[in-house]
């Protein structure tokens, strides 16, 4: 490579080139692409090394256990400059999300000290870190001497500081003082309405504003549309179907999961506007859901939205961003629509999953694990996903402020950032933290089954839920 | 003495007496160490029922000796495990041997078509469960799915399959009986294919009529292969897992969470050590009483064989 190539991004990455510039000069120099790609990545890395010894675990493999995942698409792309920069070897194991959290439960449980970091989400770490299976990551983050000073903590978005820290009190806020730090925000995804713009315009619809416009509009939609149904929304048996639009949905009507009085938990779905809302989701699912909704996950809510199946989703801002690019039917139709079920609420309330990176307690090369966790949640490598992979949706506002990346989505997903904006104010944790979560919530999408089935009265179904909460929750001590 | 002392077999060379006092020993060791690694795993899980254990609650841990089993007296849910379970292993094997029996009466006679159209009913068998079930779980899809259009021809155009309470355990014993059947209709041939055939050819002189020819000979000379088939089936269908959790992970609501798919959920997914060790325990003591009545009942019937009373 020459030095005058090199020379030119290096420029760059110290801000002494606008993009423009390195555009215009790698034009006349002859780069294509794929080496701009590639030096760029390399200038990068040359300055991240400029101020941290990355080098101090030279010669060290760690081995990661990830989710098959665009983020993890993401890094696996840019690996390269993580093994440049610190001489470290990486290798890793990919799982679809079906097994992926069995198979870390099953690695964890067993003490296994085959993988150093893993991928997880923020409900898991509530699992995981009582049981004494990963590292609170505060001291890493303090230490000068582990933590590159350019690393920035402060520049991840704080709710997603907090939603990655708990103090392990049953009921206790996230993020508190004494919080520990159980994972890393990798990307995250926000719930709100994503719809087919092209099929709406067709029909002379626009996106619902509140929860009786969401009801109508799908079942207006589905009558006209001669084919497709209305909402798409998750249903199968699992705590995944609680967490998308639903707890969203729930949060802004101003319900809760648990009243905590003197640290004790208590169940709180089965109050009076609790159960209104719950009878109108139920109705939305039965009027105009899909017809299989209780076997629905994150992949059939999107393929059926991606397919022209569903006219719209209320789910993972980032799941209505896949579908509509790559090979799907309907890419380049969809709309992204922030969403506001209450309409006495002043703005969007949307439950998040943060996919984050955790550190096995297990592992026996923590430093080398930290120095690959903090660059992969590092500036240089959001903006290296956000830019040119699908590492949606930036976790640190630097990246999410980068007007190459804004131009990018506005381009070819618009109103994407517009909803990404107006919802993230909002964008939170709003399930209770407590080691209960896998199952309680569970139950609760268990119920919400029987009650879309007609099987048991939403008013019954939710008492009995209450009552066998918390029962579950005395017996663990918790109630 | 003399006569034994010549008949002795002649020690070998370099055997010691200390090992040949070690010989019965080492010999019966492999024997050993098969039941080591049987029971320790069974202890193990016997030990870890007897526990208040949830991995994320380490605080809570303590010995409650069979507290985990008489909590699930009082638990409906529990109740509604033990009845989905045995209703899911009953229908699956009645129909599995129906149509396997028939099956295997078909292809009795030995002839190059019969022995093809064997072979290819085996396929399912060879097809993973899990897998099995995934295209179930797409051939039944009511958008796009290829047996939602062939009963909609019947006029069934909103039939939902394992989506809904109704029909949930119907779609499972469905696919289950698809993979499974040929297992049966195999033993049942193979039991077919090597009875002795003068009773038949007797019958057949005899102008006895077909039914009779069943009833009274067939059916009774092929009981033990029945048995056996019968016993393999339940063993496996009351601790099934893969149809199950990859058509509806126990769902609608709990209408299809048999043991193995609740226990799982409660090792994997909650991390409850002690119940999901209970759940397992109760499972293990129900096949093997079930085991116990088809094995005592087969060396019975063994017995009559053999013209034992």
């Amino acid at each position: 490579m020459h030095d005058k190539e090199k020379d030119l991004f290096e420029a760059f990455t110290k801000k002494r080139l606008s993009r423009r510039e390195l555009m215009d000069r790698t034009a006349k120099l002859g780069i294509g692409a794929a080496a701009a790609h590639s030096l760029l990545g390399l200038a990068s890395t040359n300055a991240m090394a400029a101020d941290f010894d990355w080098k101090a675990n030279k010669g060290k493999t760690i081995r990661l256990l990830l989710n098959k995942h665009p983020y993890a698409d993401a890094m696996i792309a840019d690996i390269e400059s993580f093994k440049t920069l610190t001489g470290m070897n990486v290798t890793y194991d990919v799982f679809p999300e079906d097994v992926y959290f069995d198979k870390v439960v099953a690695a964890l449980s067993s003490k296994s000290d085959q993988y150093d970091a893993f991928m997880t989400g923020a409900y898991q770490t509530w699992t995981y870190g009582p049981a004494g299976w990963i590292e609170d990551l505060k001291p890493y983050i303090e230490s000068a001497d582990k933590t590159n000073p350019n690393y920035r903590w402060d520049d991840v978005l704080p709710g997603l500081r907090a939603s990655t820290a708990w103090n392990g009190v049953p009921g206790a806020a996230l993020g508190s003082a004494d919080a520990k730090q159980w994972c890393i925000p990798w990307g995250y995804e926000m719930n709100s309405l994503t719809y087919n713009k092209k099929m709406f315009d067709k029909l002379g619809m626009k996106p619902p504003n509140n929860m009786a416009e969401l009801m109508d509009g799908a079942a207006k939609f589905q009558k006209d549309a001669g084919g497709p149904y209305g909402v798409g929304v998750r249903g199968s048996r699992s705590w995944a179907t609680i967490h998308p639009g639903f707890l969203s949905a729930y949060t802004n009507f101003g319900q809760k999961d648990f009243t905590v009085t003197d640290g004790k938990l208590k169940a709180a779905m089965n109050t009076k506007e609790s159960k209104a809302f719950h009878a109108d989701w139920v109705k939305m699912i039965q009027d105009s859901g899909p017809k299989n909704w209780s076997t629905y996950t994150w992949y059939q809510v999107g393929t059926d939205l991606g397919a022209g199946a569903s006219g719209m989703i209320y789910d993972a801002d980032i799941l209505g961003y896949f579908m509509n690019g790559g090979d799907n039917k309907e890419a380049g139709s969809l709309g992204f629509h922030a969403f506001a079920p209450n309409p006495a609420a002043k703005a969007p309330t949307p439950n998040v999953w943060i996919w984050s990176l955790a550190m096995s307690s297990f592992g026996k090369q923590k430093d080398a694990t930290w120095a690959f966790m903090q660059w992969a949640s590092s500036v240089e490598h959001g903006m290296f996903g956000a830019r040119k992979m699908d590492f949606v949706n930036p976790v640190r506002a630097s990246v999410a402020a980068d007007g190459e990346w804004r131009t990018k989505i506005n381009k070819s997903y618009p109103g994407y950032i517009d909803q990404l904006d107006a919802s993230a104010p909002g964008a939170k944790i709003y399930f209770t933290a407590q080691p209960l979560f896998s199952d309680l919530t569970t139950e609760w999408a268990s119920t919400l089954q029987q009650m879309v089935s007609k099987e048991i009265p939403v008013d019954e179904g939710l008492d009995k839920l209450a009552a066998s909460t918390d029962q579950q929750l005395k017996d663990a001590g918790l109630g | 003495m003399s006569t034994l002392a010549e008949t002795a077999p002649p020690r070998r060379k370099g055997s010691s007496p200390a090992f040949r006092r070690a010989l019965p020993y080492l010999l019966s060791m492999p024997a050993l160490l098969v039941c080591v690694a049987v029971l320790v795993p069974f202890v193990t899980a016997v030990y870890y029922s007897m526990l208040r254990y949830r991995l994320n609650l380490p605080s809570m841990k303590g010995f409650i000796w069979f507290g985990n089993y008489i909590g699930f007296l009082g638990d409906s849910e529990f109740w509604n495990t033990v009845y989905v379970s045995l209703a899911y292993t009953v229908l699956t094997v009645v129909v599995e041997l129906l149509l396997g029996l028939g099956i295997a009466l078909l292809l009795r006679k030995q002839s190059r078509i019969n022995n093809f159209i064997s072979i290819m009913l085996l396929l399912p068998l060879m097809t993973a469960p899990a897998i099995a079930a995934l295209m179930w779980k797409l051939m039944t899809n009511p958008n796009f799915g290829v047996l939602s259009y062939l009963v909609s021809l019947v006029g069934l155009s909103d039939f939902r399959w394992a989506s809904s309470p109704t029909t949930a355990l119907f779609t499972v014993v469905l696919v289950d009986t698809w993979v499974y059947t040929p297992f049966i209709m195999i033993l049942l041939l193979a039991g077919l294919r090597s009875l002795p055939p003068q009773p038949f050819e007797a019958a057949a002189l005899d102008g006895v009529p077909t039914s009779f020819v069943f009833f009274r000979i067939t059916l009774p000379m092929l009981t033990p292969y029945i048995i056996t088939a019968v016993l393999f089936r339940l063993l496996d269908s009351i601790q099934q897992f893969d149809i199950i959790y990859a058509m509806t992970q126990g769902g609608p609501g709990n209408r299809l969470m048999v043991f193995q798919v609740e226990s799982y959920l409660q090792f994997f997914q909650y991390t409850n050590v002690g119940k999901s060790a209970a759940m397992l325990m109760i499972l293990w003591a129900i096949t093997y009483f079930l085991s116990n009545v088809f094995i005592k009942n087969w060396l019975k019937l063994r017995e009559r064989a053999r013209g034992h009373a």
